[in-house]
């Protein structure tokens, strides 16, 4: 069954300047995906491209002056964009559990790690303090933090940014989510921490049937770790699929560039690739927004981009989506 | 080969803590750079790469060992004598925003070295501030802006532009991409190997990541603990690693290729402090395939059949340590 199911979702936002006029910036521009439990959705793209406001957004962790202006965010047919505040926390943190991008704000560092994890669970069930302290161990257990008996008297300045990351998931965990949606998880880490987190969250959800997103820079982690991928660009997934089908035939210019500047694909010297700047959130440009970093743009590409099907479930915003040629390294001569 | 524009022997650098306590963050390094060459240096957070950096280009104070840059002993070369010596020898710091004064117009910020350590007139100047702009592949509109008003990417070419205006013989990297989006470092790359190619500098790569290490290396040396526990030509480093450490940590970087399947060796538990370092071999802790020994006996550097230098005491017994499936 699908979990979450995100359709056509608008984020702008809205402030005044020093004229008092309206300013907009379209920082979402019609996002859809949708998750099944048990498997893990993987959100790339490169910096500004929208993904931590994607999970904001979903989550109903918006702060002004963002705001959902169009679409819909269903989980398990549960409208989340209307659904008053308070439903919606005891959502959060409860059936939805979100791990932010920067763990060491996301603890309080005048709380022992051990009491935050307790706290958590007690403010979502009626479960006895003791029975709330257990389930806090066994949590701590499950993501890997040696000695949970201690380590739960620790501080959060105690810890390294491993253990912090595995307190976090412990966090996450500790009201048994349907949903789980991990921002930029493993950034930062060391590649050897990295690799016990990861191999870790895929045991967790295969064991607890999650549903669950990673949003990370790093396409060997979607590569390794995830089933699906969607490739974020100013705001909008301009490619989204199977892992192995994306990257074996990306279908959109961008998710070339991107695949084709990886250290497997990249070489020195080889195919020059086509960086340059984000397009402005306030004045985006009609059609394709990729349209001026694009090698293949046409005049066409001024015009609404449609949403092609390359295959049953592989799609891509682009005029001439799966009728790119060549490997995608090659991509730049042309 | 040409002599070595830097060649380091028994480098260390501790940095005390009081009461006889000491941080050991770089521990007896040997290495050498060619001119021209790339010598890639990968470790962990906190295993001394950037310290090591550092000491070489006299920001620190090195506290044992040998620092020989061009033909000179600069080890304990008084600071005024080191100061003309900046001009061959550059760094480029990880954090561009920090590197850079945020009230300094790009102009000034690119011509600053160029002031400092050649003898050029003012239009001289300039003009060679310009062709510096162009040579990253910074517009020049940037240079009358302030930092602030530039992308990390742009701003990382300012900070080259910087490194290479006096035509060094030495440049030292310190994680010079690893505040970028991939595009963008790979463009940063590029533009390092055309430098390399022009000015046959030599270049020190410090990196966290194996995949950027990868690309722009011709030798990669693997820092664990302060200490170079492997080093030796990319490409055998990378297809027949010697020592385990370098196998574990080959194995944990996942490559952006789901096709490319990944042989996992996870490692336990975290690395040591610094300042208790471990007898022996400092992997011990960590090491799956330790024995008795390694507690107790230092290891010493082994040419394996590949070519690399290894520090592992199993070595001799031959064969691949660690069992490590090659990639189809
Ligand atoms: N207050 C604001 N007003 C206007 N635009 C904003 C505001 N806050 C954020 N943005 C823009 O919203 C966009 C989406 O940001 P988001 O944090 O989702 O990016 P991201 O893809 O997560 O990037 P990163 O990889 O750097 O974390 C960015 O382009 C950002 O500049
Ligand atoms: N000025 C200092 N005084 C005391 N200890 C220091 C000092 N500078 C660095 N250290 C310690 O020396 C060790 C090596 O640090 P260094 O910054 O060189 O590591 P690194 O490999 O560059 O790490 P990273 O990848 O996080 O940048 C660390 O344990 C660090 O805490
Ligand atoms: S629609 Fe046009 S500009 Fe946009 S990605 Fe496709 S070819 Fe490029
Ligand atoms: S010397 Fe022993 S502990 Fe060290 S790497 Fe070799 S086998 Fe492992
Ligand atoms: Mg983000
Ligand atoms: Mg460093």
């Amino acid at each position: 069954m699908t979990l979450l199911e995100v359709d056509d979702l608008h984020t702008h936002f809205i402030s005044r300047d020093i004229d008092n006029r309206v300013r907009v910036a379209k920082a979402l521009n019609g996002v859809s995906f949708s998750l099944e439990a048990g498997r893990i959705l993987g959100i790339v793209g490169e910096t500004g491209a929208g993904k931590s406001l994607t999970a904001q957004s979903v989550v109903g962790l918006l702060r002004p002056p963002a705001k959902i202006v169009g679409g819909s965010v269903r989980f398990e047919g549960r409208e989340l964009t209307t659904m008053a505040p308070d439903a919606l926390n005891r959502l959060r943190g409860h059936e939805i559990a979100m791990v932010v991008q920067n763990p060491r704000t996301s603890l309080d560092p005048l709380t022992r790690v051990g009491d935050q994890l307790v706290r958590l669970h007690q403010v979502h069930s009626d479960a006895a303090p003791a029975a709330s302290r257990q389930r806090a161990l066994e949590m701590m257990q499950a993501v890997g933090i040696p000695d949970p008996q201690s380590r739960a008297r620790a501080w959060p300045h105690e810890l390294s940014g491993g253990m912090a990351q595995r307190v976090l998931l412990a966090m996450a965990l500790m009201n048994a989510p349907k949903l789980l949606i991990a921002d930029e998880p493993t950034t930062g880490l060391d590649v050897t921490v990295q690799a016990q987190i990861l191999d870790l969250l895929r045991d967790l959800v295969a064991r607890f049937d999650m549903a669950t997103t990673i949003i990370t820079h790093d396409l060997g982690v979607v590569a390794h770790f995830c089933d699906d991928i969607a490739v974020m660009f100013a705001g909008s997934i301009v490619e989204s699929g199977p892992v192995r089908d994306v990257f074996a035939h990306p279908a959109h210019p961008y998710t070339r560039n991107l695949i084709g500047a990886t250290p497997e694909r990249f070489r020195v010297g080889g195919a020059r690739l086509l960086g340059g700047q984000p397009p402005d959130l306030y004045n985006l440009p009609d059609g394709c927004a990729f349209r001026a970093r694009c090698g293949f743009a046409t005049d066409l590409c001024r015009t609404p981009v449609p949403r092609t099907h390359v295959s049953a479930d592989h799609v891509a915003l682009c005029h001439f989506a799966g009728q790119l040629d060549a490997a995608p390294d090659a991509e730049a001569q042309a | 080969m040409n002599d070595p524009v830097l060649t380091v022997t028994g480098l260390c650098k501790r940095f005390p803590l009081g009461r006889k306590r000491f941080v050991n963050a770089v521990n007896h390094v040997d290495l050498a750079i060619a001119p021209g060459e790339t010598l890639g240096m990968v470790g962990e957070s906190g295993s001394g790469k950037s310290t090591l950096g550092r000491v070489i280009l006299r920001l620190l104070e090195p506290t044992e060992g040998r620092i020989l840059f061009d033909g000179q002993d600069i080890t304990h070369l008084p600071k005024g004598r080191v100061r003309p010596l900046r001009r061959n020898m550059q760094m480029v710091f990880q954090d561009p925003w920090s590197a850079l004064n945020p009230r300094m117009r790009i102009r000034d910020l690119i011509g600053e070295p160029v002031r400092l350590h050649m003898d050029m007139a003012r239009s001289e100047r300039d003009d060679r501030t310009e062709l510096l702009a162009r040579r990253v592949n910074l517009s020049t509109e940037f240079l009358n802006r302030t930092p602030s008003n530039l992308s990390g990417g742009q701003l990382q070419r300012v900070c080259i532009a910087r490194a290479i205006a006096t035509d060094p013989k030495l440049i030292v990297l310190d994680e010079p991409t690893s505040s970028l989006d991939l595009s963008v470092r790979a463009g940063i790359l590029e533009l390092l190997a055309e430098i390399r190619e022009e000015t046959k500098a030599a270049m020190l790569f410090i990196s966290h990541d194996l995949g950027t290490v990868r690309m722009i290396s011709d030798r990669i040396a693997v820092l664990y603990l302060g200490e170079i526990v492997e080093q030796g030509r990319a490409e055998a480093l990378f297809e027949t690693p010697a020592h385990p450490y370098t196998q574990a940590l080959l194995s944990a970087h996942l490559p952006s290729d789901p096709a490319i399947p990944v042989a996992r060796h996870v490692l336990e538990g975290e690395v040591p402090s610094p300042i208790a370092l471990p007898a022996g071999c400092k992997f011990h802790t960590r090491c799956p395939v330790a024995i008795e020994r390694c507690r107790r006996d230092v290891p010493a550097a082994l040419t394996v059949p590949s070519g690399q230098q290894a520090r592992c005491l199993r070595i001799p017994e031959g064969g691949n340590i660690l069992e490590r499936k090659e990639p189809a």
